[in-house]
């Protein structure tokens, strides 16, 4: 990560961001694959993980985020996570009707369990994530036009 | 009884900042507190004294759980409130860059 | 109780944050409102909400900060202003009036009714394995509304999109 003086914060808030941006994301992660078990499930993850990729356009300016995640891929990948979503409700037709539940459900406390519920989980976590990372890049980037 | 007729009082601080507040941004911070205000209502609908949080532990028998119906109901408005919220404010910053302002009043009488 | 001091402290943080003149004010006033309601989700036995609410607290706070670094004119006021706020203020006061009629039938607070979650919480664990109820409550027994969900932030999304593009023929110079 580069040290421009002019874009973005002072440099105590980069070092920082340096730190714990990475910690963020992987907590966001494990809220979302953790949702059957504990509280969280995929809406509080995928936005913890968007606010993970807001903390680094804050800090370092809008360069440095863009490079990362640009504004293609953002539409990419949340278009598809929502396609993710519906392939998964469509895959229960073959179990009888939409939205059945067909994977095994295993015992429960375990990460593996519940059937179909951790994979959607990480369809809307993905898709709630990019699309309010969209949603602030459309806001931050696209800005004075005169 | 009193706990409901309070989250309508707050319901009602949103609605008045709606109503008689000229400056755009003035009316969507009482949109967000009405919806706070709706949010907190339904989840009052379900709470139950001496009640614990809908998640079974290992090796406790819960029998006296909160409602978790309200709770799941409030999950999915919350994240649709952000959405609406995000929407109305990239609106007002579209207002604020063609009319040069805020005010309600003066973006009626402005023409083109 | 601590509920009725937390609602107490929300209405006197929602009147400070519609009449105070400064934009940045009444925009850190709305923040206390939404922590003070995560603390209150907390003292009603809701986890997941009180998770969801503060992340997406915190995001709509960063969204209306980038509103108000608009500097704006002051605004005058003009005739009938009393007129206008009295008659708000009785239709207020009607509402509230006939609410408090309609509250009493309502169950009382800390009882409620559960006929229709008692289905859920008996074969919640056994039809679905997921150990936390509202989980298997959103995505396996009423997934539909998910969907619904998912289509809504959606569509937020393209028309935040839509809303501020760029006109692309006046702009030859960037990408």
């Amino acid at each position: 990560m580069r040290n421009n003086p002019e874009t973005g914060m002072t440099l105590i808030v980069k070092t920082i961001t340096r730190l714990t941006v990475g910690l963020i994301l992987l907590f966001g992660i494990y809220i979302i694959l953790h949702g059957h078990l504990s509280p969280g499930g995929g809406f509080a993850g995928g936005v913890i993980v968007a606010l993970s990729f807001v903390h680094l356009m804050l800090a370092f300016g809008k360069d440095i985020a863009v490079s990362r995640v640009s504004k293609n891929l953002a539409s990419n990948l949340e278009s598809i996570g929502a396609l993710m979503f519906l392939s998964i409700a469509l895959l229960g037709f073959l179990g009888g009707s939409f939205f059945l539940n067909i994977l095994p459900k295993g015992t429960p406390f375990n990460l593996f369990s519940a059937g179909i519920i951790p994979l959607c989980n990480i369809a809307i976590g993905i898709k709630v994530g990019v699309g309010l990372f969209a949603i602030f890049l459309a806001l931050v980037v696209l800005e004075r036009s005169k | 009884m009193m706990l409901y007729f309070l989250c309508l009082i707050l319901f009602c601080v949103g609605l008045y900042g709606v109503l008689r507040k000229r400056n755009l941004v003035k009316m969507i911070i009482g949109l967000g507190i009405m919806e706070y205000a709706m949010n907190l209502f339904f989840v009052l609908l379900g709470y139950r004294f001496d009640g614990r949080a809908p998640i079974y532990a290992k090796d406790q028998e819960i029998l006296n759980m909160v409602d978790p119906l309200p709770q799941a109901l409030v999950l999915t408005s919350i994240v649709i409130g952000l959405g609406v919220t995000a929407l109305v404010i990239s609106i007002a910053v579209r207002i604020y860059e063609k009319y040069g302002t805020f005010d309600i009043t003066k973006i009626k009488r402005l023409k083109g | 109780m601590e509920l009725h001091i937390l609602l107490i402290f929300m209405i006197f943080a929602a009147i400070v944050a519609i009449e105070v003149k400064d934009l940045l004010s009444s925009v850190i006033a709305v923040g206390a409102v939404g922590f003070a309601l995560c603390l209150a989700f907390l003292v009603l036995k809701a986890p997941d909400l009180a998770i969801t609410q503060l992340v997406v607290e915190i995001l709509c706070l960063i969204i209306l900060i980038r509103a108000t670094i608009n500097k704006d004119l002051p605004l005058v006021i003009e005739g009938r202003w009393v007129f206008n706020t009295l008659s708000t203020l009785g239709f207020i006061a009607v509402f509230l009036l006939f609410s408090w009629l309609a509250l009493r039938e309502l169950p009382r607070f800390g009882e409620p009714i559960m006929e229709v979650v008692k289905k859920y919480l008996q074969e919640g664990v056994s039809k679905t394995g997921a150990v936390n109820i509202v989980t298997a409550v959103i995505l396996d027994f009423r997934a539909y509304d998910t969907l619904g969900e998912a289509t809504v932030l959606f569509t937020s999304v393209i028309g935040i999109m839509a809303i501020l593009r760029r006109p692309g023929r006046k702009k030859n110079n960037e990408k």
